[in-house]
């Protein structure tokens, strides 16, 4: 009886040893094999930068290199890279302009309305290259692995990102529900920015 | 007057019977066995086989939980090892913990308590048979949450004892936290039922004659303990509980939140006043072991039965007052702090009169050097180093350079594997013999204790000065100057040891199982009831149900002491005596094997499991769980209580209370 | 593995940083080692305590050894069991239990008087003309900010202090985000920082020398290489630091140096870091106004030495696992510029 006990439990572990690779929502992927050297190539679509003038400058370009775009889903579904994407909102000041995702300056974040894509590469490029009407280049001052994270975490913000894996409450002042307890939504592509709209 | 009980080994297990006797053992075999097949395997809900499931159980996850630490020791042996990294290292110490002290320890201890106390006290099972199967499978889907998270990569991270903030929303991302708290929430069930078993069983089902004052050791240790842990379980349960609703989408809360007038300092006060009963509730049955293995090898009652008693009782209460020493580090206010120095220095004089008590029993009796009575030696050689260094961790200002260092580490090993370990191995030895029929191989174990007892210092005694000399604790490396290599080093050869001696333990088992010397009832010469019977013993424990008429009833009761006769043959029935004075009340009807303890089981985990992804889980769950508990409890005809004062009586024996050697 | 271990075992006398041990380390890091009142205290007592302790043991193993000796029982035992014990045996019994009983109560008040008395000095320190000092604790880095009456006196430091020696420090802790402990175990016990509960301890540094601290709370990944150093120097020497850590920071010479600077200002240093005298003024990262005033870097897990200094900045993934500073790819040219330029600021 005792011995039948032992080899159920034995079975279930080699059982689920078997399944070890299959949970990458709780992956840590420190990035501890160096990056390429070289700098991605992008077009820099306006002239707000931070932090001033990059040393890569304006290299024009119509496609990023094929090594840095991981796979997005990578990322999307790992809970510890959305996590660092929400600290590094508010540390590189995203929150200045797009609030806690309501938006002021900048648009909303929170909502389905995507002006320049709700993708991840897409996103990926909006932070990188900047956008007309204030959003900066911050191509060559945040590293690409962390406009990854920050790209993820803005598509939690929009709702796009699995409940699992998207953080929860900050340990700060009451906002709003936090970004596992947003609905899930359909994203818009196609709206115009209120500036760009002509003036009647 | 004292009858002869050193019988020689039997030369078979089986108990001689007469005619008559045959005639009972045989229906009541029929009535109490587990019923056949698969279906009888599941519903199992004789205090026995479960006891026997907690124990193996529970010592599978100290084998596993030894592994991780082992791995832990691989990456510590050498400065700036890189064999385990920092987030897998997080995951070791964490799942070591958390299995070594909920899912090891506590139901360890509580299995030991399942086989013994029933038999102890002389009755037939404990009183709810069906509660006890399905506390068992909570604790299985605690092991299995627990075991098949870590190898999913969704094992907890944030340490055993999981502080907020670091194991909040904010700085924790993903489930691991969230399935550690649920981890939490069903080891708490499973113990909880358990505990309820206990006192119960202790308290209603004790053999007519066995008072307050003639209740066994083992048996005191093991209600004190019941009592703590209701006590103190709900406290562990409601602060994990709350960390889960402040991670949980939809929910929410700011429990440990600053920012909204939460508080980390709530979690770990109702961590603490968890996790400090904790400890006591791993200690105090083996001091039950002690107890028991001293005077039986000792040859003499126990000095100071009262004494005894009452220094668990002291050291339960006080184990509620003194949690905060934990916290010595915080900024909590001084005057405070001061007062559970205090009253964790007082907890020392319980437990240094227990000492005294038994060494007193030693002086006054005739030992007898046997394995058990050896590995209580080495109890008393390991714990008191553990005791001391716990003495200069009560005191606030020595605490205040040594919390949170390998001091620490090494104060809580000595006293939960010197003062518990040491004397669950020595209870092994002991009553492997009840449970199988046949000895533990006396030449393995020799070596097995030495292994252990050399394995154990080598590993532990050197985080002593590592501590003093400013190693932290839960770092998964260090620098190599820092003048902590040897020492670490020679940790990991003693861990080595260690594995090597639980390793000697397990052949010792496989192979006594199947060749070791037969045992007869009571090899030992003991005097509690548990030996009164056959090893191992029959599915009913007792043929007929005993009376007793001192503490020792096979050394000081006469061989006419009665026994009860004319409880039921044909159904399930046991003996309910008075709490006080144990005299005979009723007859209460006992429940069988029910497929609904399985349902609730599989429900209630897979609800608790779910909870760990979605809130819903528990609106859903719910209802379920309550439509299969109406059907457990619905009223049917067989559990109508039969009272008829004129069948029950008691007899002059016919049979002694054990049987005749062949 | 095996093999591996034993060769580094064989090696543990020396390190490869390419520093000898003096330079690295001064003194040892530990509680039997007080350089000031408190810790003196707290090692006092522990003595006293340790050894109390020490003949207790003695005691309780003496007589479960001679009991197993003296009590053994010998011949092979066939006969009966003892009866009832005599009773002026177990009368004396109770007697010595008693006793014993007493005796460890007696000495518990007295180690409860001790712990106390230590309690109260340490917490008497005078904080007359204190330095003050308000620490706050990062995943996985310590900012010290030294406080003065007049604000332009006030500076920002990271992970290594000097204090003048005979002089109390008051130090006030914070902590933005997990639980740490502040730890320098010459000096002073540890007093945990907890959100929401700022807290403040003074100590005194008594010798002259160089004290590790570390961080003694479990905060995540990096809790094992979250260091710091003090530096117990006279007053003259304090104060001469203290004047070169409120200048602004050295500005660059030679070309190298200014590119340097550039490439700081214009990659991704600038988002993190701030350098006094520059542009840069973020708040994420530490200060790294004086930074080649240090002798280590990243939280004291690295000498401050160019090559480490190098490996740093470009992975420090590789060095420490999970900490918040990402990996910069920055091409040759520019990280040597970019070492330069970091060499100047002290």
């Amino acid at each position: 009886m005792a011995i039948k006990q032992r080899k159920l439990e034995l079975g279930v572990l080699v059982a689920s040893l078997a399944l070890v690779t299959s949970c990458k929502r709780e992956d840590r992927p420190f990035q501890t094999s160096a990056p390429s050297a070289e700098a991605i190539q992008f077009t820099r679509m306006t002239d707000f930068r931070a932090g001033g003038p990059s040393i890569s400058g304006n290299q024009p370009s119509p496609a990023m290199s094929a090594d840095e775009t991981p796979e997005e889903k990578e990322f999307e579904e790992n809970a510890y890279m959305v996590g660092e994407g929400k600290r590094l909102f508010s540390a590189f000041n995203c929150v200045g302009c797009h609030a806690h995702g309501g938006g002021g300056m900048g648009p909303a974040l929170i909502d389905d309305q995507w002006i320049y894509g709700h993708e991840p590469a897409q996103i990926f490029c909006t932070i990188i290259e900047g956008r007309p009407n204030g959003m900066p280049s911050f191509g060559g001052k945040i590293p690409s692995f962390q406009v990854w994270q920050l790209a993820s975490y803005v598509r939690s913000l929009g709702g796009l990102v699995p409940g699992d894996a998207a953080p929860g409450r900050d340990d700060d002042m009451h906002g709003g529900p936090p970004e596992n307890s947003a609905p899930n939504q359909k994203p818009n592509d196609s709206s115009l920015p209120k500036s760009a709209e002509m003036p009647k | 007057m004292p009858y002869p009980l050193d019988v020689p080994a039997a030369e078979s297990s089986d108990p001689v019977w007469s005619e008559a006797n045959l005639r009972e053992h045989i229906l009541l075999e029929q009535t109490w066995r587990r019923p056949p097949g698969i279906y009888g395997w599941l519903t199992a809900t004789n205090h026995k086989d479960i006891g026997l499931r907690f124990i193996v159980t529970a010592f599978i996850v100290f084998l596993m939980a030894g592994v991780l630490a082992f791995i832990m020791r691989l990456q510590l042996a050498v400065p700036e090892n890189t064999l385990v990294g920092p987030d897998l290292y997080n995951e070791l110490f964490t799942v070591h913990g958390t299995a070594m002290m909920f899912l090891f320890a506590v139901p360890v201890m509580e299995g030991m308590g399942l086989y013994l106390v029933p038999l102890m006290v002389g009755t037939r099972n404990v009183s709810f048979p069906r509660l006890l199967n399905y506390s068992y499978y909570i604790y299985l889907g605690s092991v299995l949450l627990l075991f098949v998270g870590f190898f999913l990569n969704v094992g907890p991270d944030v340490g055993w004892f999981a502080y907020t903030p670091l194991s909040g929303p904010e700085y924790s991302s993903g489930k691991r936290v969230d399935l550690w708290s649920q981890v939490v929430t069903l080891a708490e069930i499973s113990s909880l039922a358990g505990a309820v078993e206990i006192v119960t069983t202790v308290f209603k089902q004790r053999a007519p004659g066995m008072s307050l004052n003639r209740i066994p050791l083992f048996v005191w240790s093991q209600l004190v303990t019941a009592f703590m842990i209701i006590f103190a379980m709900p406290a562990v349960m409601l602060c994990s509980n709350m960390l889960s609703t402040d991670r949980l989408a939809h929910i929410n809360t700011q429990f440990y939140n600053p920012a909204e007038g939460g508080d980390p300092l709530l979690w770990q006060h109702l961590f603490w006043f968890f996790a400090h009963p904790e400890v006591y509730i791993i200690f105090i049955p083996a001091t039950g072991f002690i107890s028991t293995i001293v005077e039986t090898f000792a040859g003499r009652r126990a000095f100071g039965y009262t004494l005894l008693v009452l220094s668990m009782v002291a050291t339960s209460f006080i184990g509620f007052g003194v949690w905060v020493h934990h916290m010595f580090a915080t900024p909590l206010p001084q005057l405070g702090q001061g007062l559970f120095t205090a009253s964790s220095l007082m907890i020392t004089i319980p437990n240094g009169i227990q000492f005294f008590c038994w060494i007193a029993t030693m002086w006054g009796g005739r030992l007898k050097l046997t394995l058990p009575f050896a590995w209580v030696l080495s109890f008393f050689l390991i714990f008191t180093i553990g005791g001391l260094t716990g003495v200069m961790l009560a005191s606030m200002s020595i605490d205040q350079q040594v919390h949170d260092t390998y001091f620490v580490v090494a104060h809580l090993h000595y006293v939960l594997i010197g003062g518990a370990i040491f004397p669950l191995f020595g209870a092994f030895y002991y009553w492997f013999p009840k449970w199988t029929g046949r000895m533990l191989g006396a030449k393995l174990g020799w070596v097995n204790l030495a292994l252990m007892f050399i394995g154990f210092n080598l590993t532990f005694f050197p985080m002593h000065t590592l501590g003093l000399l400013g190693m932290p604790r839960r770092i998964y490396t260090y620098f190599r100057e820092s003048g902590w290599a040897e020492r670490n080093f020679a940790a990991t050869v003693g861990a080595g040891v260690l594995g090597l001696s639980v390793l000697m333990f397990l052949v010792n088992v496989l192979i006594s199982r199947r060749s070791g010397l037969l045992a007869g009832s009571n090899p030992w010469g003991a005097s509690t009831l548990e030996w009164a019977t056959s090893s191992p013993p029959p599915s009913y424990n007792f043929l007929h149900p005993p009376m007793v008429r001192s503490g020792h009833p096979l050394w000081f009761d006469p061989p006419d002491t009665p026994v009860v006769t004319g409880l039921a043959l044909e159904h399930r029935e046991v003996l309910v005596t008075t709490t006080h004075d144990a005299k005979p009340h009723h007859r209460y009807h006992m429940a069988s094997e029910a497929w609904e303890t399985v349902a609730l089981a599989v429900v209630t985990i897979v609800m608790i499991v779910s909870v760990v992804f979605h809130s819903l889980a528990i609106p859903v769950g719910l209802p379920l769980i309550l439509l299969v508990l109406a059907i457990w409890f619905w009223p049917t005809k067989e559990t109508k209580p039969l009272k008829d004062p004129n069948r029950l009586r008691t007899v002059p024996a016919t049979v002694p209370m054990i049987p005749d050697p062949a | 593995m095996i093999a591996a271990a034993t060769a580094r075992w064989a090696t543990l006398a020396d390190n490869d940083f390419g520093v000898t041990s003096g330079e690295w380390v001064r003194g040892t890091k530990s509680v039997l080692d007080p350089a000031g009142p408190q810790s003196g205290r707290i090692h006092q007592l522990f003595l006293d305590y340790f050894w109390l302790s020490v003949v207790v043991y003695v005691l309780v193993v003496l007589f479960v050894i001679f009991a197993v000796i003296l009590r053994r029982r010998r011949a092979r035992w066939t006969g009966p069991i003892l009866a009832e014990p005599a009773p002026s045996r177990e009368k004396l019994r109770g007697w010595l239990v008693g006793l014993a009983t007493l005796a460890t109560t007696i000495a518990l008040f007295f180690l409860l008087a001790g712990d106390h008395a230590a309690g109260r000095a340490i917490r008497s320190l005078s904080t007359d003309n204190a330095l003050k000092i308000r620490v706050t604790g990062h995943q996985w880095w310590w900012e010290f900010r030294f406080e003065d009456e007049a604000p332009s006196k006030i500076f920002t430091t990271a992970n290594e202090i000097h204090i003048p020696v005979g002089r109390t420090i008051e130090v006030e802790l914070h902590s933005p985000d997990v639980i740490h402990s502040f730890w320098v175990p010459n000096l002073h016990g540890k007093r945990d920082m907890i959100p929401g509960h700022p807290t403040r301890i003074a100590f005194r540094a008594d010798k002259a020398s160089e004290y590790w601290g570390q961080c003694a709370e479990f905060c995540g990944y990096e809790h094992a290489k979250m260091r710091f150093r003090v530096v117990a120097e006279p007053e003259e020497k304090f104060n001469a630091w203290k004047a070169a850590q409120l200048q602004s920071s050295v500005q660059p010479a030679t070309d190298s140096q200014k590119k340097g600077q550039y490439v700081f200002l214009h990659t991704t240093c600038v988002m993190c870091h701030t350098i006094q005298g520059t542009t840069a003024g973020a708040m994420m990262g530490p200060d790294l106004t004086h930074l080649a005033s240090r002798k280590t870097i990243a939280a004291g897990s690295l000498p401050n030495k160019r090559g480490h200094l190098a490996g740093w900045i470009s992975n420090p993934q590789t060095i420490k696992p999970g900490v918040r500073m990402p990996a910069n790819s920055l091409p040759p040219d520019q990280l040597q510029a970019l070492l330069d330029y970091l060499e100047i600021l002290k």
